[in-house]
């Protein structure tokens, strides 16, 4: 029996029979209180007594080790997106844990529960510039929901519960835990006790009934009602009564790409995709519609374009988890300031069951302009080369739309949000907020992880599979069977689109001289292949689903292809541009 | 909240923002991280324990937009060791801050002049040294002002200005408005 089953099982069977441990085993119990099994992280200096405790620990927790701590932040995002539950990381200080700043701005931005453990330098070493010291409190107070700075090893059950709690409640976020090499070396006493309230946090407000039905009043009289969903719908796992609500109020909705997978892509009443390369119904109908249904989303510029020319003639009921975004970029007509579910479940009561046959056809005759105009040539395109959508819609139709799909950033994402059938719930994982390219490939390895039963579909631009490409080294050791699909354009495509249209075609150092991606993850050891011509498409995607364990398949694209429709940053989305 | 009290209004004004806290080590870099990130100035803030035991008081002078310090706000409010965050127009609180002022003993040829400036502004003389003289006086800025012009001419060695305090005119106590607060969430 090991330290940790020997420890935990004690805990169990007797609460009040308190244990002498170190910090550092503290830690690690600690976390199994919480049920945590899985760990991404990179060893050093100052958390070597943590990972001395984890060598004990190896039959209940599940330690990986990524070649980089982003590669272990991301890792810990895929896993909280696709498991819903706090993914935990672990890094050295200094260097170490300033290389999780990136995914824990991620997270923040796109409200992903973490619990993030750096290691610190001795408590009396603190504000010295000590060897590896660096002020990771303060480094990553902007982008941490909650943060603290553990000095002494009692304090360490009490944080790390306030950490999941305060993670994973009202809106999640990512947390940060530092810990001193010394409190991780003393012993004290162990006992744990779960948090579930504390004085000055208010996660979760309670339903204003009035608010519900000032909002069903409004879509009751509503002629064209709108609704636009974000990944509040996901977060509080509201997926079944928001297809309840929509379908008894018969309301088109649309997504952002963070609530994408929260209604299947082929639901009746599902019209798409909201922003700057969204659907070109959804975009022009924001400034059509007489109410506006905005659930768990955030009205980010990506999805508004010009505020001031943003839905100015619609009432706005506004169903937010957060305060702080109800009245942020939008004024809302009502605000329903609670968690999606249930405002979901009291408004589907209040609401009239209602088709709005004519109004929900106006999106089809959009989508069907669309289609003529862009969608059928990038699904089936005749061009020479491969084409980004057609590659999507291939791996698409061959995972029958059952795959978690992860995605980078750029071009390849737009056209995955826009292409993937999704027909499984809670499907989609992409850097959404803050738009982080290298998230895709550890974040992938994360979802798999959480998710082993899954089909783990990685698609990633050449420019951001190098960002973290290093993660192909943790997917071999530990066999993390996803599938990597780059589609290469040689291009940093997304910009060098940009350039094309507003910068007069010059294309100021977005053309990549790319290494052979095949050479590259057959010497990391895993199997792989590339594709070059429709003919091959298909058989190759099929190799890459069936093949047993991790596969990298490069579709090299088309260099020059563009994503439409577009807004154009800052315009309004009624002047998308189909061209 | 009672962030809609007021009437929406689009000129700038100076707003007095409340915050109480836990006390909380890094705190105050977390709150003033939320103006900074905004590039607003922050005219002057000061931190005390409040008439709750153990809850500190932050009051925080801005000028800015309504819509503005509203956003502001709620961004206080939402972070995880503050208690509760509001804001208020100025003609909704009482306010003071304290000014104090060193003049040399040498530049004073006729004492009682200085001691009729003192009384005639309502200030206080806090200490008497052969070399110098330290008056003190709570007021508004435009008073505490004041009384610096009318000393200016003796030579100031040293002048300070400390930042607002302020106490709203309602009659509703913190302790209540923690417990309503407390009451709207589950
Ligand atoms: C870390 C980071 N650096 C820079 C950018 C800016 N950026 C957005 S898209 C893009 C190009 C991405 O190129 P690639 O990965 O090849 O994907 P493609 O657009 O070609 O599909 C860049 C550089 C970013 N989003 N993230």
């Amino acid at each position: 029996m090991s330290l940790a089953t020997e420890l935990t099982e004690k805990e169990i069977k007797t609460t009040t029979e308190k244990k002498i441990v170190t910090g550092a085993q503290g830690v690690l119990l600690s976390l199994l209180e919480e049920g945590v099994d899985t760990i991404f992280g990179y060893p050093g200096g100052a958390i070597m007594p943590i990972y001395d405790a984890l060598y004990d620990f190896s039959d209940s927790l599940k330690h990986y080790l990524v070649r980089h701590e982003q590669g272990g932040i991301h890792a810990a995002q895929g896993y909280a997106r696709i498991t819903g539950r706090p993914g935990v990381c672990f890094a050295t200080s200094g260097p170490g844990a300033t290389n999780l700043i990136t995914g824990i701005a991620d997270a923040q931005i796109d409200s992903t529960p973490l619990v993030c453990i750096t290691g610190q330098v001795f408590s009396h070493l603190l504000g010295t510039d000590a060897f590896q010291e660096t002020d990771v409190i303060g480094v990553t107070m902007p982008v941490t929901k909650w943060s603290y700075q553990v000095t002494r090893a009692e304090e360490i059950p009490e944080a790390i519960a306030k950490a999941f709690y305060i993670a994973s409640s009202g809106r999640p976020g990512p947390v940060l835990i530092d810990i001193t090499k010394d409190a991780q070396n003393a012993s004290f006493e162990f006992g744990y006790k779960k948090w579930k309230k504390i004085a000055s946090y208010f996660p979760k407000p309670k339903l204003n009934l009035s608010a519900v039905q000032a909002a069903a009043d409004l879509i009751n009289q509503a002629k064209k009602p709108f609704i636009l969903w974000g990944q509040g719908i996901l977060l509080s796992h509201a997926e079944e009564e928001f297809k309840a609500f929509v379908e008894k109020a018969g309301i088109p909705a649309a997504w952002t790409i963070l609530g994408l997978s929260g209604l299947p892509t082929e639901h009746p009443l599902n019209v798409g995709m909201l922003g700057m390369h969204g659907n070109y119904g959804p975009n022009l109908k924001t400034n059509e519609a007489d109410v506006i249904i905005a659930i768990g989303m955030r009205f980010d510029d990506r999805v508004t374009g010009d505020l001031k020319r943003y839905a100015k003639q619609a009432k706005i009921i506004h169903i937010e988890i957060d305060q702080a975004e109800i009245n942020k970029n939008v004024r809302a007509t009502v605000a329903v300031n609670a968690d999606a579910k249930e405002a979901l479940q009291a408004l589907t009561t209040l609401v009239e069951e209602k088709q709005h046959k004519a109004w929900v056809q106006t999106f089809k005759d959009c989508y069907e302009i669309e289609y003529n105009k862009v969608i059928r040539d990038k699904l089936y395109p005749s061009t020479d080369k491969l084409q980004m959508g057609e590659a999507i819609r291939v791996i698409s139709e061959q995972t029958d739309g059952q795959a978690v799909l992860v995605t980078d950033v750029g071009q390849h994402q737009m056209m995955s949000m826009r292409y993937y059938n999704f027909k499984q719930l809670n499907s989609n994982i992409t850097s959404g907020g803050a738009g982080t390219m290298g998230f895709c490939l550890p974040a992938a390895m994360g979802a798999k992880v959480g998710a082993p039963d899954r089909q783990v579909v990685a698609v990633i631009g050449d420019g951001g599979f190098q960002m973290t490409i290093q993660e192909l080294g943790c997917i071999f050791q530990y066999q993390i069977g996803v599938k990597i699909v780059i589609l290469n354009n040689n291009f940093l495509g997304m910009v060098r689109q940009w350039q094309q249209l507003f910068h007069q075609k010059r294309y100021s150092f977005t053309e990549m001289v790319n290494p052979d991606f095949v050479g590259i993850s057959k010497a990391y050891g895993i199997e792989a292949s590339k594709v070059t011509d429709r003919d091959n498409l298909q058989a190759e995607v099929k190799k890459m689903l069936e093949h047993d364990g991790p596969y990298l398949l490069e579709v090299v694209v088309e260099t020059e292809e563009n994503v439409f429709p577009m807004v154009p940053a800052g315009d309004s989305v009624a002047n998308i541009r189909l061209e | 909240m009672d962030y809609n009290e007021f009437a929406s209004e689009s000129e700038e004004k100076n707003y007095t923002i409340f915050a109480f806290t836990e006390n909380k080590v890094g705190l105050l870099n977390r709150i003033i991280i939320i103006f900074t990130r905004r590039h607003i100035n922050i005219e002057s803030i000061t931190v005390s324990e409040s008439e709750v035991r153990g809850v500190y008081r932050y009051t925080i002078i801005i000028r800015s937009k309504l819509e503005t310090v509203e956003k502001l706000v709620k961004q206080i409010a939402k972070q995880v060791d503050v208690l509760r965050a509001s804001f208020y127009p100025e003609e909704a609180t009482v306010f003071q801050e304290l000014a104090m002022y060193k003049i040399p003993m040498s530049s004073i040829v006729n004492a009682s002049e200085v001691e009729k400036i003192v009384r005639d502004s309502h200030a206080r003389i806090l200490t008497v040294d052969p070399e110098y003289i330290i008056i003190e006086k709570t007021g508004h800025q435009e008073e505490t002002q004041e009384l610096f012009e009318k000393l200016a001419p003796f030579g100031i060695l040293q002048f300070v200005r400390s930042g607002r305090v302020a106490i709203t005119k309602h009659m509703k106590d913190l302790r209540t408005y923690l417990r309503e607060q407390a009451e709207a969430y589950s």
